[in-house]
């Protein structure tokens, strides 16, 4: 049993890694979320999530991560659509084309946002000379929306371009052999047939559009509150380390539950070909 | 025989610069059994893609039951197509499979309820409605994909190599049961195998194809026994292929022997080549010094029916259940031989074959109709 020995060996590091930088850390945030500075237990930070004005943040994270998740698949699923009907030479390069802003940092896309939609920003200066009214965008829902699909709108793109990809070619002929026409194949085939797609794509786009801080914080001016900027100031303006853990911990539920739903539809493991 | 259903006029079709189909015409006619026969790449499938509407010919015209079709979108052409390896929806029952062309078209519940059921007897899976296509083996799952084809009253059924992907017993089966379910029906099946065996098993007439060109229409018998040039010939079961000259009307000289033969105006002098299927091929057993025999008896008109027309060695032996496969060198030709009898190796053995047997084709006249090498 030598080379069993051998893998095991090679897992170590990772081991080490996962202990010190996932399980260490997260008993660490259960510990504070669940304790006071008198290291006492209490559920009094988790449950002050019913404070309104945490419960606001929460809602309003939740709802710009509804609206941007929802505005990504409106725009990922015809493009994916067209992608998967493109002949192999250009589809390639096209995908990689949309694919493209994923290996740049993150901070330079959103601060790109900030330039384009500043007051007098790239699109107000354009209007400007178009003799145009300005729009007054940076700093309200709609920008910090606009943030979240431009950065994440690629996880959509990919889940759902893999999947509908993989629907065998006859299987689409059969529908329209059958007397579908383009809209009764794409409603009664090939939308059932991405829903895993479509799982793995919400979920990759929701998970991180609610827990974002730094998009509601550039794009938003710092006047947006979301759950993820409260726990930030927590844990850097006021130190405050169990309050930032307890709602960590609230937060960290939805994320679970949102991943319980992928695994029950993505049994074909879409969302692991990032 | 009945009126022609589909017409093909003059089908040319080409994928970038590779020519699949070359001006070819064809017709189909109402409850035929057509098969469609060839080695892959032989444009056997375009063909069946171009009559269910999924390509377009480049130049060409697509006649069905007198209308032009050439530009008709699939889902507004009467015919069903069966596609290779199922295409089920995945995502339904059998029964959802099963009603999708007819919810399609709005038929009323009933209806559907009815068509499903009888469907569903019609191949042998009555309680298979409530299941899914996973939990079906690819048998039971190519039945439902013809269950889901018939429902909708095709006038035509293409099948694209519907067996393509099952085990030899159960694609046997499948046999008998397509037969029945075309007569059950009593439409117009057009068939697309590489499999010689089911095309000469199933259907009313074959079309042998090679790159792009219709090399023979028949049927099953004419195509086996009438092949029209040496590709048919090679594609359709094994046979002995050899290069010959006719000498005159009924008689023809093969490999410096003159052999009586029933076909007539080739010419005289013709260079021919000459068909004699393994089976066709008589052996008789020869002493180890018939040589000698053969010296000393005067050669008699009649010497052939002892000896043999040819003399030659057996150089191989396989026994394949019904019969032996033998091959005997003769002449310089390797012969291959099918008997019930067997002959050892090393054994001296005398072939003679019967005129009828022996069947004359014309050497290609182009490149096109070269046997090509079968890539399977």
């Amino acid at each position: 049993m030598k080379s069993n020995k051998f893998i095991k060996l090679l897992s170590a590091p990772y081991i080490v890694w996962a202990v010190g930088f996932i399980i260490i850390p997260l008993i660490m945030v259960f510990y504070y979320g669940l304790s006071n500075r008198d290291k006492q237990f209490t559920f009094e930070y988790v449950l002050s999530i019913a404070k309104p004005e945490h419960f606001k943040s929460l809602y309003l994270a939740l709802l710009l991560a509804l609206v941007s998740t929802i505005v990504c698949i409106l725009l990922a699923y015809p493009l994916a659509l067209i992608l998967s009907g493109l002949k192999s030479k250009n589809e390639h390069l096209v995908v990689f084309i949309f694919i493209l802003p994923m290996w740049m940092n993150f901070l330079l896309r959103t601060y790109a946002w900030m330039t384009l939609l500043e007051n007098n920003g790239v699109i107000n200066s354009i209007l400007n000379f178009l003799h145009l009214p300005n729009i007054q965008i940076i700093n309200t829902p709609a920008a910090i929306v606009f943030g979240m699909v431009y950065n994440f709108l690629p996880f959509m793109i990919l889940p759902l371009y893999n999947s509908i990809n993989k629907i065998d070619k006859n299987v689409l002929n059969a529908a329209r052999d059958l007397g579908a026409n383009y809209f009764q194949t794409l409603f009664r085939v090939i939308i059932p047939l991405s829903v895993p797609g479509i799982i793995s794509g919400i979920t990759m786009v929701f998970v991180p559009s609610l827990t974002t801080f730094v998009v509601s914080e550039m794009l938003g001016g710092g006047k947006i509150l979301l759950i993820g900027n409260v726990i930030e100031q927590e844990f850097t303006q006021n130190s405050n380390w169990y309050q930032g853990s307890g709602l960590s911990i609230v937060l960290m539920l939805f994320i679970i539950i949102s991943m319980v739903i992928t695994n029950i539809y993505d049994k074909d493991g879409e969302g692991n070909t990032l | 025989m009945s009126k022609h259903l589909i017409d093909l006029q003059n089908i040319s079709k080409s994928f970038g610069n590779h020519l699949v189909l070359d001006e070819m015409n064809l017709y189909i006619r109402e409850n035929e059994f057509l098969t469609l026969l060839g080695p892959s790449g032989c444009g056997k499938t375009t063909t069946l893609r171009i009559i269910g509407g999924f390509e377009t010919p480049d130049v060409g015209r697509v006649i069905f039951d007198g209308e032009d079709i050439t530009n008709l979108a699939p889902n507004k052409r009467q015919l069903n197509t069966v596609f290779q390896k199922y295409a089920l929806f995945t995502h339904m029952t059998i029964a959802e499979n099963i009603a999708f062309g007819l919810k399609i078209k709005k038929k009323s519940k009933s209806y559907i309820d009815d068509k499903i059921k009888y469907a569903l007897k019609l191949v042998n899976l009555e309680d298979y409605g409530n299941r899914y296509p996973d939990s079906l083996s690819g048998g039971q799952q190519q039945r439902i994909a013809i269950a889901r084809a018939i429902v909708n009253e095709p006038k035509v059924l293409l099948l694209d190599e519907p067996l393509g992907a099952l085990d030899l017993k159960l694609r046997q089966d499948m046999q008998y049961e397509l037969i029945r379910l075309k007569k059950e029906l009593g439409i117009t099946f057009i068939y697309v195998t590489h499999d010689q065996e089911e095309a000469l098993t199933m259907s009313d007439t074959i079309v042998v194809m090679n790159q792009g060109y219709i090399q023979q229409i028949g049927t099953p018998e004419m195509i086996y026994n009438e092949p029209e040039n040496a590709f048919v010939a090679d594609f359709i079961g094994d046979s002995n292929i050899i290069s010959s000259t006719m000498i005159q009307d009924k008689l023809v000289e093969i490999l410096g022997v003159k052999f009586p033969c029933v076909d007539t105006g080739f010419g005289e002098n013709k260079p021919v080549d000459v068909v004699i299927r393994p089976e066709d091929v008589e052996m008789i057993n020869l002493l180890d010094d018939y040589e000698n025999e053969m010296a000393s008896a005067a050669s008699s008109e009649d010497s052939w029916k002892k000896y043999g027309r040819i003399q030659g060695v057996v150089t191989h032996i396989i026994f394949k259940g019904v019969h032996y496969e033998m091959e005997v060198m003769a002449n310089g030709f390797e012969w291959l031989v099918h008997s019930t009898q067997m002959f050892p190796v090393g054994q001296k053995v005398g072939i003679n074959v019967d005129p009828f047997n022996i069947q004359i084709m014309n050497k290609p006249a182009s490149e096109d109709e070269e046997a090509a090498p079968i890539e399977e």
